[in-house]
């Protein structure tokens, strides 16, 4: 294990709003959020499992882990970090999984990566060292600021150490694909989610839907009865899907929207993968930025400029505008954790 | 605090409450107060100095208008059935019950979503979803009486958590009411939305950063079948290491339950589940999903119990030999409020693998203090309610049996664990909020909170410690402890 708080700290204490830090592991997220602004502080430095406990349930790692050996680690114990990060590269570290907040393919039925969250080693803009949460599962002495770190960005503080909860893989694991248009899939995944069915993922794409069924192998033999054997999938979509590695999201701009997963077929044009039984909707389109943004909405969704040239996403920010009141909250929370603004400035929202 | 002090302050925010709410809806009389003196920890009683009860949003917000111009501390209450003291009242301020806030207003059985008033009480939704096959998920034992307002504020938990997750996890958005009645909408339909994730920090704050209007929650497919093993254990260590040896089989039961044998023999007299009266401890390990995959689980559970050295195993053979099974666990509270005057239930929780260490320290513990303690144990999750038995008649028991309590909360920190996993900090332990946190950590929660609240009117004094009751505690509490 390595320890770089110390040096962490100094650099805190050196930054100023005119000399800010850019909070950074492997880099492989830069183009996730706003431009990057600050010196780096390279958190890789500061890694190693802290402590893994498989009948707790319970990892603790430091921030510059990669997640790679926290998945081989898991995998070793038959366990797994079932919201599924993306893994970019093989050096994605686990302080930037949590900081991004992103979540695969099983998000909907699994739950997202705050949910796993248990406890983060926080060092706030005033390099104090601030423990929240822990490494039990069920814990409500103070504020949740361990999930509030999650997705944050960076822009609170950097993380030292995460503890996550961690779950068994599933013994049965299969996938099947059906030809059908993207309103037969969206009608169809709104007629499983009532029921008790093992679908863990699903995604429609290219005029078929594709499901993961996972779980206790009855479970799954009885689901697959009643859905049908489908067809082949190609091996390793699922995990592709995962890590992004499908051709969509090489797109230049390619959009996030976070939908109701009741939402209807939404008319922009373009190209499209649909996850999370309906809820997540990634999109390759040309179509202006605010045609997008207002199609999500105009659902009780939100639309993030995933993957984007500096033009359009400068002027539009990544992610969708707060309400003022929201924002207002966001300003104090931001002031309450880096008082002086020298995480992450602007990586988020222009005002954070 | 905050609360005016002359009784021209009382008359100017009477007049101004009472041109937006009709006069039953107002109480300031001693005896229309008195039921609101205290909520489910009834050690800890103040008058509120006035009651309101709004009908809908427009009153509620006119309310915290008036409070937050008067400055006036305001404390919100759902059904009151808390055991932290949440909903406890400040001298000199406001309730603002929730009560009238009980309609269920949408059920989505497609997006498998309900949206509800504050005020609905957990299992009426599921009782509303019940036509469609779901159901709402988190089942505190109070279930029957507390309202997903204090569920949302406490982050309730309930025996299925392990597999199905704390309150945080199963609400998608909430519509809140902050002290200067602005109304803020958190979370989405959506499964996310951009930003802080607010709804996380909602969740559990206690009614310190915003009044919960509507919450739309998450309802889950109600599973085909659900079957309970009952294993009797010589040992609480073993019945420990068996509840480890079942997770590390790689099996999240639905339900994982322990209870001691002080525990089980008081539920025995009040439910007559057939438990064994003998066992050291009793485990309870609940399956479910379809028929199939329970069959498969049970089976796989029932191998590893007997390996675990469980001398007697128990499956329920029928729904109503399941229920009669969890009967005992579900009425362990009141069963033991039957063999005493009164008890403190302790929340703590625990990396499990401590479960031996802990249980014996609370033995010793017991002995020390003189008085009695059952055990009953979210096993699954670490989650430990000692029960400690007092009579608050006899001189000395109750201060007897908080420092009782508090030393076990200090040895669940001491552990790796924390002082509260399901009922809140409420009152009852803000003090050993100073153990498990320090001065910093406390100090950025006072942060948080001024972000939501500056004038610090939403239920002040309670969750978090100021420095000076730390160094309070630190003087009287923990010093005189056996640590």
């Amino acid at each position: 294990m390595s320890d770089q708080m110390e040096m962490f700290s100094e650099r805190i204490r050196a930054a100023s709003a005119e000399k800010p830090l850019c909070i950074r592991g492997a880099g492989t997220k830069d183009f996730y959020g706003n431009a990057l602004r600050g010196e780096a502080l390279d958190t890789r430095g500061h890694a190693g499992i802290v402590a893994y406990e498989p009948t707790e349930l319970v990892i603790t790692a430091r921030c510059g882990t990669p997640l790679a050996e926290i998945e081989a680690v898991l995998a070793e114990k038959g366990q797994s970090l079932p919201f599924e990060p993306p893994r970019f590269a093989a050096d994605s570290t686990i302080g930037g999984v949590v900081a991004a907040g992103l979540s695969g393919p099983r998000r909907a039925s699994a739950g997202s990566l705050r949910d796993y969250v248990l406890g983060v080693l926080l060092l706030d803009g005033n390099a104090r060292e601030l423990n929240f949460g822990g490494r039990v599962m069920k814990n409500v002495a103070g504020y949740d600021v361990s999930r509030l770190i999650a997705g944050s960005l960076g822009t609170l503080g950097v993380i030292l150490e995460v503890s996550l909860k961690v779950q068994p893989q599933p013994v049965a694991d299969v996938s099947l694909r059906f030809a059908m248009s993207q309103a037969d899939a969206l009608d169809r995944l709104n007629r499983w989610r009532g029921q008790p069915l093992p679908i863990v993922a699903s995604a429609w794409a290219d005029g078929a839907l594709t499901l993961r069924l996972a779980g206790a192998r009855a479970a799954v033999d009885a689901a697959q009865q009643k859905i049908g054997v489908g067809e082949t999938v190609p091996p390793g979509f699922f995990a592709d899907l995962r890590d992004q590695k499908l051709p969509l999201f090489s797109a230049a701009t390619l959009w996030r929207l976070s939908v109701p997963a009741t939402a209807p077929a939404l008319d922009l044009s373009g190209e499209q993968i649909i996850e999370w039984g309906g809820a997540q909707r990634w999109l390759k389109s040309d179509a202006p930025a605010e045609t997008v943004r207002a199609a999500a909405a105009a659902v009780g969704g939100s639309a993030t400029l995933y993957r984007a040239p500096a033009e359009p996403k400068e002027r539009i920010g990544a992610f969708a505008p707060l309400p003022a009141p929201l924002l207002g909250l966001h300003r104090q929370l931001k002031a309450a954790f880096d008082p002086r603004g020298i995480f992450n400035p602007g990586r988020l929202y222009r005002e954070l | 605090m905050n609360a005016p002090e002359s009784p021209a302050d009382r008359d100017a925010l009477l007049r101004d409450l009472a041109a937006v709410l009709p006069p039953s809806a107002l109480l300031v009389e001693h005896e229309d107060l008195k039921p609101y003196e205290c909520d489910g920890l009834t050690a800890y009683r103040q008058l509120p100095w006035i009651v309101t009860l709004p009908a809908d949003e427009t009153q509620a917000l006119a309310i915290l208008r008036a409070c937050h111009k008067h400055r006036v501390p305001v404390v919100a209450r759902g059904a009151g059935t808390g055991l932290s003291g949440g909903a406890t009242p400040v001298a000199g301020g406001v309730i603002l019950s929730l009560a009238k806030f009980m309609r269920i207003l949408a059920i989505d059985p497609l997006a498998c979503t309900a949206r509800v008033q504050p005020g609905v009480r957990n299992l009426a939704i599921s009782e509303a979803a019940a036509p469609h096959g779901l159901y709402y998920a988190p089942d505190p034992s109070s279930q029957l009486a507390c309202t997903i307002g204090g569920n949302v504020a406490e982050n309730s938990g309930g025996v299925h958590c392990l597999k199905y997750g704390l309150t945080v996890h199963n609400i998608l958005k909430l519509r809140v009411a902050l002290i200067d009645g602005t109304v803020v909408e958190i979370g989405a339909d959506a499964l996310d939305s951009p930003g802080y994730d607010l709804l996380a920090l909602m969740v559990g704050s206690e009614g310190m950063l915003g009044i919960v209007l509507e919450a739309t929650v998450k309802l889950t497919p109600k599973p085909q079948v659900a079957q309970v093993v009952m294993a009797s254990f010589d040992d609480v260590i073993a019945a420990g290491n068996a509840v480890a040896a079942i997770i590390a089989a790689g099996i999240i039961p639905a339900g994982l339950e322990m209870m001691d044998k002080p525990a089980t023999a008081a539920v025995e007299d009040f439910v007559h589940a057939g438990y064994d009266l003998s066992a050291a401890a009793i485990l309870l390990a609940e399956s479910d999903g379809t028929p199939e995959e329970v069959a498969e689980e049970i089976a796989a559970m029932k191998s590893v119990l007997a390996q675990a050295g469980a001398r007697d195993l128990r499956v329920s053979q029928s729904e109503a030999e399941r229920l009669k099974f969890w009967a005992g666990r579900k009425a362990a509270f009141p069963a033991v409020g039957r063999l005493t005057p009164d008890y403190l239930c302790m929340d703590g929780t625990i990396p499990r693998k401590h479960l031996a260490q802990v249980l014996t320290r609370i033995a010793e513990l017991s002995t020390q203090y003189g008085l009695r303690c059952a055990n009953v144990f979210h096993a699954g999750d670490g989650n430990l309610h000692p029960l400690i038995m007092f009579d608050a008649n006899v001189p000395g028991e109750v201060e007897r049996a908080t420092e009782f309590g508090a030393r076990i909360l200090e040895l669940s920190v001491d552990v790796g664990g924390t002082i509260t996993g399901e009922h809140g900090v409420g009152i009852e332990k803000v003090g050993q909020m100073c153990v498990q946190f320090t001065r910093e950590e406390l100090e950025a929660f006072h942060a948080v909170k001024a972000a939501f609240d500056p004038a610090g009117l939403l239920n002040p004094g309670k969750a978090v410690p100021t420095p000076r009751r730390c160094s309070e505690y630190r003087l009287t509490g923990s010093a005189q402890g056996a640590k």
